[in-house]
């Protein structure tokens, strides 16, 4: 038995002249949370669906329970779940009748189908409406069903593509809250992708920042934020690019990023430094508007790697285009 | 392989489940062939002069269970890409089962809705006065089967080959409608324009219905041998044609 659910070798996938997966070596131990972050268009999904061999990889190979996903992919399909970025149930069907499909298209023996499905139902908390049809569902119900659907056939490996996107905050939590009782209580190892840095933080036991197709940083949310160490002081204000270059030259400050009309200086003990900054800002005639200290955020991490926020990146045309290309289920 | 027998049932049941769900879907899909044989088959029951014995209704008749079993077949399988819209399909795609099996078991699912509408048809066309004789109940099903299937495989094919429902239109208007016009479904063939015939022989509705007609009625344009071995050919080609188109699409 292989130790890990998830090893890659260089994997890589090419759409012509782009890049969209750039030789990723990743490995993902059994029984993790492991979240792919990465802002719209970075990867994550082109990385996962060839992980879940829906598409073949231009080079490189990758292992999951232990299955090659290009000779082995019946194999490796067995032993997944999904849930989809888009919604993909039968709107027309009951709830039960979505989850006895998946039983037997997944070869669930017909004698357990009805505990199973039952079981998975409770534990996404729709027993109510098992034998309501989809279409009367709200987003948060459908993705609660696509969670217990994903588990009818008892995956080790739940992988989850932006699943809570489009949903509102309060349904955002409680699907957190059962994907935490998933990996706790069934021990399943948990692949999500999700551009919620915030999110990611409270979930995940490890996270990889993709962007550009490329691992750009690994590791336990805790430790990246550490190693970035320090404070964050995030300083609004009317000239905002000339109060980052004047930051930038002092030796306390580690790195400072401009973000809209917001610079983010990264310093040690930054409750000492809001005075400094202030100071400094009055006699260059720097208009503040606000000032707030933070301890590093997933988010800093990420503007430290990539010197912008996720936010940003998502804005660019490039990046919108490498969404549209690569949009699940439209490319062929 | 019960692994694949099972994925085959499953997806045939869910056809059917959403066919006779949508009530509005059944009585609407039944409206137009019923309107053909209650206004156009009465109407025109004594304009032209047939080459069979019976009224016009008579000779329509099959021409529409025939009509019935292409539409229905059809949009069974033109739904792949209503699936792939609203993102089923890629629930079934990622299935530790194979594409072949996924299109048997639409398949299978499209000609039995299809085949019920045809016999609802049949039905109708009954209590309208039409005098069946039916020689051999078994050999009718099967003929209808084959017809049914051979156009869901059809109707796959344009879905998988199609990116969204755009195109559905010109599929409707340049495909379905001249395959069912030329078929002789409507008028006899053999007192058509040389060129209609001509180009009717290459229209395999053509001899599902005058197969239809031979079984139904005894009386066929076409030797009902030539029919039975044609729509066979057909079946089998437009099944193997599905099955390599929808392993083609990519997810």
């Amino acid at each position: 038995m292989a130790s890990n659910a998830i090893e890659t070798r260089e994997l890589s996938k090419n759409y012509k002249e782009l890049k969209a997966v750039d030789k990723v070596s990743l490995v993902v131990e059994k029984g993790t949370i492991f979240g792919l972050l990465g802002p719209n268009g970075a990867g994550k999904t082109t990385l996962i669906s060839m992980l879940v061999t829906m598409r073949k990889p231009s080079g490189g190979s990758a292992k999951v329970n232990g299955f090659d996903i290009e000779r082995e992919a019946g194999k490796v399909r067995e032993s997944i779940g999904i849930v989809f970025q888009d919604q993909s149930l039968d709107d027309e069907l009951t709830a039960k009748e979505n989850l006895e499909m998946h039983a037997a298209m997944y070869n669930v023996p017909k004698g357990e189908r009805r505990k199973r499905i039952e079981g998975m139902v409770k534990l996404v908390g729709l027993e109510e409406q098992l034998n309501k049809e989809v279409k009367t569902f709200s987003g948060g119900m459908k993705r609660r069903l696509e969670i217990a659907r994903g588990l009818v056939h008892h995956p080790k490996i739940l992988f989850l593509d932006e699943p809570t996107i489009g949903l509102d905050p309060q349904t955002r939590t409680s699907i957190w809250d059962y994907i935490k009782k998933l990996n706790r209580e069934k021990g399943i190892t948990i692949i999500l992708t999700t551009h919620y840095m915030d999110e990611a933080d409270s979930v995940c036991g490890k996270v990889a920042i993709i962007d550009h197709g490329k691992i750009i940083a690994e590791g336990g949310p805790k430790q990246m934020k550490n190693e970035l160490g320090g404070d964050v002081v995030s300083i609004e204000c009317a000239n905002s690019e000339k109060c980052r270059k004047q930051l930038e030259g002092f030796a306390w400050v580690k790195n400072a990023v401009k973000h809209g009309g917001t610079v983010d200086a990264r310093v040690e003990k930054g409750e000492e430094k809001i005075p400094k900054i202030l100071a400094f800002a009055a006699k260059k005639g720097i208009m503040v508007k606000s000032v707030s200290l933070r301890k590093p955020s997933l988010d800093d991490v990420f503007i430290h790697y990539t010197g912008r926020t996720i936010r940003e990146q998502e804005a660019s045309p490039g990046a919108a285009m490498r969404l549209r290309r690569k949009a699940w289920g439209q490319k062929r | 392989m019960n692994r694949e027998i099972e994925a085959i049932y499953a997806l045939w049941k869910r056809e059917l489940i959403r066919f006779f769900r949508a009530k509005s879907r059944v009585i609407g899909s039944l409206g137009m062939p019923f309107f053909f044989l209650a206004i156009l088959g009465t109407g025109l029951s004594n304009a032209f002069a047939l080459p069979m014995e019976g009224n016009y209704l008579e000779f329509i008749t099959p021409g529409i269970i025939g009509m019935v079993l292409m539409f229905g077949s059809m949009f069974s399988g033109i739904i792949v890409l209503i699936d792939r819209q609203f993102g089923f399909l890629k629930e079934t795609l990622v299935a530790p089962v194979s594409r072949t099996s996924i299109v048997i078991g639409k398949a299978l699912g499209g000609a039995t809705t299809a085949m019920f509408q045809g016999i609802i048809i049949m039905l109708i066309a009954f209590f309208l006065g039409v005098n069946f004789q039916i020689g051999n109940a078994v050999l009718l099903l099967v003929f209808m089967f084959m017809i049914s299937v051979m156009f869901v495989s059809l109707g796959i094919t344009i879905a998988s080959k199609m990116e969204d429902m755009h195109g559905f239109q010109i599929i409707m208007n340049f495909l379905i409608m001249p395959l069912f016009f030329l078929s002789g479904a409507l008028f006899p063939l053999s007192t058509a324009p040389e060129i209609l015939k001509a180009a009717s022989m290459f229209d395999p509705l053509t001899y599902g219905v005058n197969g239809l007609r031979f079984i139904l009625l005894g009386y066929s344009e076409v030797p009902f041998a030539t029919c039975f071995a044609v729509i066979s050919a057909f079946t089998i080609a437009f099944i193997a044609i599905a099955i390599l188109a929808f392993n083609r699409i990519e997810e």
